[in-house]
Parts: C-alpha cells; sequence; structure tokens
C-alpha cells in the first residue's frame, strides 16, 4: 500500500508545485525555462527509448517526428485558430501535431518489417534529413527562414502534464501483452515470431506510439520557443536524444528520466564555460560511456514503474536481456 | 550534352571524396562491427590541418596532404586506443554513443580554437583545359586521379599484404583469428590508422575544391558517406567505392537538372528506394538468420 501511495502524492505535489511555481513565481523564468525543457527532453528520451531500448532497434532519426509534430501543431494554432481560442484548443493542436507524427511513424515503420540494425539506422536517418529538405522547400511554412507567431503556450503545467502521460502511456505499453512483443522482438526476433507474436503489428505499434510522442514533445518545443526552422531538427538534434536514452540507460523508464535531466542540467551547469561548454560535455559523456558502459541506470528500473504483479518476477527477464548485450 | 559531362566531372570529383570517406566507416564496420561516428569529423580534422599548415607554414600542394594523412591517421589510432578500445567487450550502442561524443568533442574543439569559417588560400596552381566546350580544371584531374590511386594503394594492402590478410581474417571471425597468433589489438589500429588517413585526404581534397571550411562540415557529408558505405553494402570495400560514387552522382545530377535545395531530397529518396529494393546494399551478401 505504502509503494502505491508514494507516487500519487509525488505526482500531486509535482503537479501543485508546476501550478504554483508560475503562478508566485518562486523560481525565476530561467529556471523555469528550464524545467519545461526537462519535461520537453524527458519525453523524447522516453520516446525514443521505446524503439531504441526496448524494441532493439537503433533508430537515429527521431527530431524527423519532432519537426513534424512541431509544424504541425504551430500551424494550427497560428493560421487556423485566433489567439484566444489557440490558448483553449493547445492541447488538441499538441496531439494533432502528434498524430501527424504517428502516421509518419507509420511509413518509417514499414521498412523496419524487412530491414534491421544498421540499414533501419539508414531509413532513419534518410527520412530525418529528407523531412528537413521537405520542410525548407514549403515556402508556405517558411522555407528555410522557418516559421513563427505562435503563443507561448507551453507552460510549467502543460509540459509536467504531458511528461506524466508520456510516462503513463510507455509505461502501460511496456507491461501490457503488446510491449512483451516489443521485448521478444529485442531478445530474438525469429524466435517471437515462432511463438506466434505478431511481429509486423507490434513493430507498427512502438513505431506509432513512439512518433507520437515525438510530435507531441515537437509541438510543445514550438510553442515554448516561438520559433521553429528546419535547421533546428537536424542530425544533432536527433544525436541529443540518442546520447540522454543511452546515457540514461536503456530499457528503463527511470532511465529515460534520469538521462534527460542529467544531460539537459549539465549542459545549463556548464554555461559559463561558454565556448568550451561543448567540449567538455562530450568529454563527461566518453568518461561515463567508458566507466558505466550500460548508462547510468544500467538496465534497471525504478520499482515504481514496474507494475505491482511483476515485480515478484523482476529477476525474471534480466537473465534475457543480459545475454542480448555481451 | 556538354553540360551533362560537365556535371558528370562533378559528380566524379564529389564521387571520389564521398567514396574515400565511406571507405573509412566500411574498413572499420568490417573489422569491428562498430559504426565510428566520429569519422566525419576526422575528415574535418584533415581539412583544418591542412589549412594550419599552408597558412601558417606555407607548404606545397605534397607536404601538406602527407601532413594531413598523418595527423588524421595518429588522432585515429589516439581515439581508438583512448575512446573505442575499453568497450569492446561492452554493448555495442555504448561504442556508438562514446564515438558520437568523440565526434561532437572534435567538432567543438576545433571550434573553440578556431570560431570563425576559415578560407584554405589555393595551393596548387589551377589551370583549365577545354575539350569541344567541355572544361577541365587541373584541381579535379588531381582529386580524382589521386582518389582513385589512394584506392589503388588500400586494395593492394587489404589484398596483398600480411596485415590486408589478417584484416580479412578478423573480419571473417573475430573469435578464432587471436588464437592463430595475429595481433588483433596492432591490425585493428593499423585499420583506424589507414580509415582516418583515408578520411584525412578526403578532407584536404574537399577543402581544396570547396575551399571554406568550418568545424561543422563533417557532419552532414560524414552522415552522407556513412549512407553511401551502408549502400555500397558496409563492411565491404568495394561497395564503399560504388556507394560513394552512386551518391555524388544522384547529388550533381540532382542539383543541375532540379532547383538545388531539392538535392538533398531527391538524393535520400533515390537511396532509400535502392536499400528498398535491395536491403543489404549493392555488394552485400545477407547473411542468413539463425535461431
Amino acid at each position: 500500500m505504502k509503494a502505491r501511495l508514494w507516487p500519487i502524492i509525488l505526482i500531486a505535489a509535482g503537479f501543485i508545485l508546476s501550478f504554483a511555481i508560475p503562478y508566485f513565481g518562486l523560481l525565476d523564468l530561467y529556471v523555469q525555462m528550464i524545467l519545461i525543457y526537462i519535461c520537453i527532453n524527458i519525453i523524447l528520451a522516453l520516446s525514443l527509448n521505446l524503439i531504441n531500448g526496448y524494441m532493439g532497434e537503433f533508430s537515429v532519426g527521431h527530431a524527423g517526428f519532432m519537426s513534424a509534430g512541431a509544424y504541425i501543431s504551430a500551424i494550427i494554432t497560428v493560421k487556423c485558430l485566433s489567439s484566444a481560442s489557440a490558448a483553449w484548443l493547445f492541447p488538441f493542436a499538441v496531439i494533432a501535431g502528434g498524430v501527424g507524427a504517428a502516421l509518419l511513424g507509420l511509413i518509417v515503420a514499414i521498412p523496419s518489417f524487412r530491414t534491421r540494425g544498421d540499414y533501419l539506422a539508414i531509413v532513419t536517418l534518410a527520412f530525418n534529413m529528407i523531412i528537413k529538405s521537405v520542410l525548407e522547400n514549403i515556402d508556405a511554412v517558411g522555407g528555410a527562414r522557418g516559421f513563427l507567431g505562435m503563443d507561448k503556450l507551453t507552460t510549467l503545467p502543460v509540459a509536467f502534464f504531458w511528461t506524466l502521460i508520456t510516462i503513463w502511456v510507455i509505461r502501460n505499453f511496456i507491461y501490457s501483452n503488446y510491449g512483451r512483443g516489443v521485448l521478444s522482438i529485442r531478445e530474438d526476433e525469429i524466435a517471437s515470431d515462432l511463438m506466434s507474436v505478431n511481429t509486423k503489428q507490434v513493430k507498427l505499434l512502438a513505431f506509432v506510439i513512439s512518433s507520437f510522442f515525438a510530435g507531441v514533445a515537437g509541438g510543445l518545443f514550438a510553442h515554448l520557443l516561438q520559433f521553429i526552422n528546419p535547421r533546428m531538427f537536424d542530425i544533432i538534434k536527433s544525436t541529443d536524444i540518442l546520447i540522454m536514452v543511452y546515457l540514461g540507460g536503456i530499457g528503463s523508464i527511470a532511465g529515460s528520466i534520469l538521462g534527460a535531466t542529467v544531460y539537459t542540467l549539465l549542459l545549463e551547469i556548464l554555461r559559463p564555460l561558454e565556448i568550451w561548454r561543448m567540449v567538455i560535455m562530450p568529454l563527461i559523456l566518453i568518461f561515463l560511456m567508458l566507466f558505466r558502459p550500460r548508462g547510468i541506470m544500467g538496465l534497471k528500473e525504478l520499482t515504481w514503474f514496474v507494475p505491482v504483479l511483476d515485480r515478484i518476477n523482476s529477476n525474471r527477464g534480466v537473465k534475457g536481456i543480459r545475454k542480448w548485450f555481451s | 550534352m556538354t553540360y551533362f559531362l560537365q556535371q558528370g566531372l562533378n559528380a566524379l570529383q564529389l564521387g571520389s571524396i564521398y567514396a574515400l570517406i565511406a571507405l573509412g566507416y566500411t574498413m572499420v564496420y568490417g573489422i569491428l562491427s562498430m559504426i565510428n561516428f566520429a569519422h566525419g569529423d576526422f575528415f574535418m580534422v584533415g581539412a583544418f590541418i591542412c589549412f594550419v599548415v599552408v597558412t601558417f607554414m606555407g607548404l606545397p600542394f605534397v607536404p601538406a596532404m602527407i601532413l594531413s594523412i598523418i595527423g588524421v591517421s595518429l588522432l585515429g589510432v589516439i581515439v581508438e586506443r583512448a575512446a573505442y578500445k575499453p568497450l569492446r567487450q561492452a554493448p555495442r550502442v555504448s561504442a556508438i554513443i562514446t564515438a558520437l561524443g568523440v565526434g561532437i568533442f572534435l567538432e567543438n574543439f576545433t571550434l573553440a580554437l578556431s570560431p570563425y569559417p576559415k578560407h584554405i588560400p589555393a595551393i596548387i596552381e589551377n589551370t583549365s583545359w577545354t575539350f569541344g566546350g567541355l572544361t577541365i580544371s587541373s584541381l579535379q584531374v588531381i582529386i580524382i586521379l589521386l582518389s582513385l590511386a589512394l584506392m589503388t594503394v588500400l586494395h593492394f594492402i587489404v589484398q596483398h599484404t600480411r596485415v590486408g590478410m589478417a584484416m580479412r581474417a578478423i573480419s571473417w571471425d573475430k573469435n578464432v583469428v587471436p588464437l592463430m597468433g595475429v595481433p588483433v589489438n596492432n591490425v585493428i589500429s593499423i585499420t583506424f590508422a589507414i580509415g582516418s588517413g583515408l578520411g584525412g585526404a578526403a578532407g584536404m581534397m574537399y577543402g581544396m575544391a570547396y575551399p571554406i571550411i568550418d568545424p561543422y562540415m563533417g557532419i552532414i557529408v560524414g552522415w552522407k558517406a556513412f549512407i553511401a558505405a551502408v549502400v555500397g553494402g558496409i563492411g565491404n570495400i568495394r561497395g564503399a567505392v560504388i556507394g560513394g560514387y552512386i551518391l555524388g552522382a544522384t547529388e550533381i545530377m540532382v542539383a543541375a537538372f532540379f532547383p538545388s535545395t531539392y538535392r538533398d531530397f531527391t538524393a535520400f529518396s533515390l537511396l532509400l528506394i535502392l536499400l528498398i529494393v535491395r536491403p543489404y546494399g549493392i555488394m552485400g551478401k545477407p547473411r542468413p538468420q539463425k535461431v
């Protein structure tokens, strides 16, 4: 009972804080901005973790989905809605962005039926470059100059709410029947096929959910910065998300949360170093990888994120995962 | 027609550079099954070494070239020993993330040292000849011929020397070869030296052909060369060369006959279609999956 109560208390406290901080101005705007960034990065890291961590594929074009979500939601709030209604309908704009990204995820999932590993990495990489190139060529959304005019609709409560939704959906998905299918694909695709896992359906679902949340993160990102251009969503951004996932530890929700938080915070803490910041940062990353090659969490999961019935058998899956890693 | 031939020449030039970089990816992959994502930045370092030795030391073409190759080879070996070797037994993804980290480090270290884009002065006299409307510059001839020469040398090393034999053996079977007394670590270092050296040479040639260089130039060129390596069939040396020329030709031809902003879009779409038709690359062989 106690174990069940604590997360609820924490969520409630988080919600109260997320409302109180901007309302009473407890923290200055810069810190608030970092908190929102952390939330967005957690969403991104979690959604990529579903494909790269749980399903064991290597997708390197996640920023492509993000850009789709960002552009679609921005177009809806700027061109289709008035400024007053945009504030109320913002969640729907974000969802629309997520759905748009999910449709793209559907397209990317189809090549994954045939290829794996490095070849799928190329497909996602090319997808990222193609979508950036397409956006640069559409003049209606500003082309390479970018798109602006969004109101600052992403506030701390909104970002916190979407982070919770993401954690909740992805955690429930992982521990559902489909989620076990996702894990079985990582361990051995042929064997899971033989055990009558519908691998195509499972892959499709994983890609759609993952790209949906990447799109949501993009929508939030667009309405935080109030300006987007295609170059923000290039391969460098995708690399950032990859680093967050592997820094925290793959196949672990707590790992993704931790990875996104640590990475975002480190970047901000090192800001006084100015130009040397991005010199020190990768060095820290390299040393961390040398001493903890499996990321900070290293495959472990925080008990809170494991459903009660699975806790008893929590050691069951670990052996199989170890096999995959060696 | 002349226009087409002219663009074909440009395609050969760009394709040679892509092929040289793709060779570095493919060699490392063949021997370690690891994607060295820092390779694009080795390429950038090659261009910057060329810039430094030409501007500050006033060296002519050949010594600058040799220094670029040696410098980048050394960098490759140091990075392999310091960052990749300790992770050889670790999960594959950790090595990939470390490689990404090394890449970011190299980019920003160079950026911290030289915050503005640099211009490489012309070090070879650029004469051009005209044959019936077709203009050939000496720079193009040098880049294309030199790349072909380097590829031939690589072919000779891999196919006809003891080291090359060891490389092929390691890519064939990583577990048995050390038992046969092959010094695996040395062979891997040599592979890194050769692969990075080719990248450095490519960086220098790129810097001469497109003289504005900046620390981030390696990212996009590197990823594109990686795509070329995969299209050719990663781990396959001939495949990397073919992939490089295909990519170069697609990019140049698209830019020549369509608006140049469609270049990336069309090039990558074509590559995707190619991969759907041949999922293991042009020269790659599908590995049988075992249960």
